[in-house]
């Protein structure tokens, strides 16, 4: 049996009179790479923020391997196994793309602050970046700062920044929005291959021809709350699902 | 030679202040509107204990001490307030201190505190220990700039929810920067005691904080060279020019403001740019 990597149990947010996510529940196994779909508006962000530590939850619970996340911050969060790439790329604008990646693989030598004092070396760490950035590509351009490179080497860093905590879990946070359609796939074709060297993924990602060519496994939401969780074709077929994509109105006009 | 000493020394204690705040605004990022009040805590905690008859080595840790203490109470406000709203903490911070010491009998109130015993190292030797300690904090600064702890700061200074989603404990780094900053300020006090003989209020007020910024951005933030350079020329230009005196705000202010129009990135900024230009023009 695979171990359960990510728990969510009933996770409710409320941001004043507006529930932005409602009892949703997630899990999440050993290897897997689970596309989070849902329509704008949905909480799928939300909910990722949950599970950094970003948003407070107002109920439920959020277990990384077993333990809850409650009350840790999120630098604890990712010390314990999570790492993220954003929605909206921030690259520390005033290092380079090697600096970027290196200052995460360092995470042994940054975690106590009079260790990092002592500590000089970075040659290891600038190894380990680059290798990071030439497997998403980026290996040209390591020692290039982020203000002269197109959006699609951003989103790429990202990806690179969050390997570089060697996390249990990678959350990316729509990875694709703003790619044109090769740069899409390409980035993609990374994500599936990440998977397969093992990395388990759960996959914001309004791009539903991608999510749907290489997640095996959706969960979707909808406003707020779980809708469906399970076999990417199967799920993606239902009615309800098609319906909260397309609309209430739509659906019952197409019906007709 | 009298006058030589008495300006190097002020130079050697400017620099080691100067270089208190580039710890705090430069490596970290963290602004400062009043710095001064720390310097103040650590001078007036040195006069008060040299006028209870402690040597003046000995007043120099309890300086640093209490000037740190009150650098982690304002260290705990960066975590929560932050960029201006920090500026404009900090400022609080100083005129805090000045109100609180205008009212204090045993501080000397308006007056201050005058009448301090010169130097038992004699003024060359006082000069010694202030270029000393002025050329171990700058040593220290350099080693803490390469070290993974000034990578981190530099990646706060940067974008703290970014170094945050990279697993580093901001609030430890931040404090810190305030404790380590803070203290030496104080320390720097101490030497300002022992060298004017006499603290008062309006010596650690708003214009020094602004002063001191003056001297980090100037330089060139974070560059502990640039830093020290500009602390160095700025500490004695009030007393090698009397206009300089006698408008020190106007000129500090106007510096300021051409530095942040034209050299963002200050003296330092501007040597790294001619260096670059003449390497690529050979």
């Amino acid at each position: 049996m695979t171990t359960t990597v990510l728990e969510v149990r009933d996770v409710t947010v409320r941001f004043g009179g507006v529930v932005a996510v409602n009892q949703a529940s997630l899990t999440i196994k050993q290897g897997e790479l689970i596309g989070f779909v849902g329509p704008n508006g949905a909480g799928k962000t939300t909910l990722m923020r949950v599970i950094t530590g970003m948003v407070k939850a107002n109920e439920g619970q959020v277990l990384l391997t077993g333990n809850d996340l409650a009350g840790m911050a999120v630098n604890q969060r990712i010390r314990s196994g999570l790492a993220l790439a954003q929605q909206i790329v921030q690259p520390l604008r005033a290092m380079t793309l090697l600096e970027n990646v290196a200052l995460a693989c360092g995470a042994a030598k940054t975690d106590n602050p009079f260790t990092a004092m002592l500590s000089y070396e970075r040659q290891s760490e600038n190894n380990r970046a680059l290798e990071l950035l030439s497997q998403v590509g980026l290996g040209e351009v390591a020692d290039q700062e982020p203000a002269k490179l197109p959006l699609g080497y951003l989103k790429r860093l990202e990806v690179a920044r969050a390997m570089a905590l060697s996390p249990k879990l990678l959350l990316l946070d729509e990875p694709l929005a703003g790619l044109n359609q090769s740069e899409a796939k390409a980035l993609a074709d990374l994500i599936k291959n990440l998977n397969l060297d093992g990395l388990t993924i759960l996959l914001i990602e309004h791009n539903l021809r991608e999510v749907m060519r290489i997640c095996p496994k959706v969960y979707v939401q909808d406003q707020g709350r779980s809708l469906a969780f399970g076999p990417t074709a199967e799920i993606m077929a239902r009615a309800d699902v098609v319906q909260a994509y397309l609309g209430g109105e739509y659906f019952d006009a197409a019906s007709q | 030679m009298a006058y030589e000493i008495t300006l190097i020394t002020t130079m050697a204690i400017s620099i080691l202040f100067a270089l208190s705040l580039n710890f705090i605004t430069g490596f970290c990022g963290q602004i400062s509107l009043g710095h001064a009040a720390f310097m103040g805590v650590g001078a007036y905690t040195s006069a008060v204990m040299l006028k209870a008859g402690f040597p003046f080595l000995f007043t120099i840790p309890f300086a640093g001490t209490f000037a740190g203490l009150l650098g982690i109470l304002v260290g705990f406000a960066s975590l929560r307030v932050r960029h201006d709203f920090l500026a404009i903490t900090t400022m609080g911070v100083v005129f805090l201190f000045v109100g609180l010491v205008r009212q204090q009998e045993f501080l000397g109130g308006e007056i201050g505190i005058s009448g301090i015993r010169g130097s038992p190292f004699g003024r060359i030797g006082f000069m010694y220990i202030c270029l000393g300690l002025a050329a171990v904090f700058a040593m220290f600064s350099l080693a803490v700039k390469r070290s993974w702890m000034g990578y981190v700061f530099a990646s706060i200074a940067d974008n703290e929810d970014i170094s945050r989603v990279l697993g580093i404990d901001v609030s430890k780094y931040k404090l810190i920067a305030f404790v380590v900053g803070t203290s030496t300020a104080g320390i720097a006090g101490a030497l300002y005691t022992q060298h004017f003989r006499f603290v008062g209020p309006d010596s650690f007020g708003f214009v020094e904080s602004v002063t001191v910024l003056a001297m980090v951005i100037v330089g060139g933030i974070g560059s502990v060279w640039g830093v020290a350079v500009a602390a160095a020329f700025l500490s004695v230009m009030p007393l090698l020019f009397q206009f300089v005196n006698d408008f020190k705000i106007l000129v500090y202010g106007g510096l300021l403001f051409c530095m942040m129009r034209w050299a963002p990135d200050g003296l330092a900024g501007i040597v790294s740019r001619w260096i670059k230009r003449l390497r690529s023009t050979s």
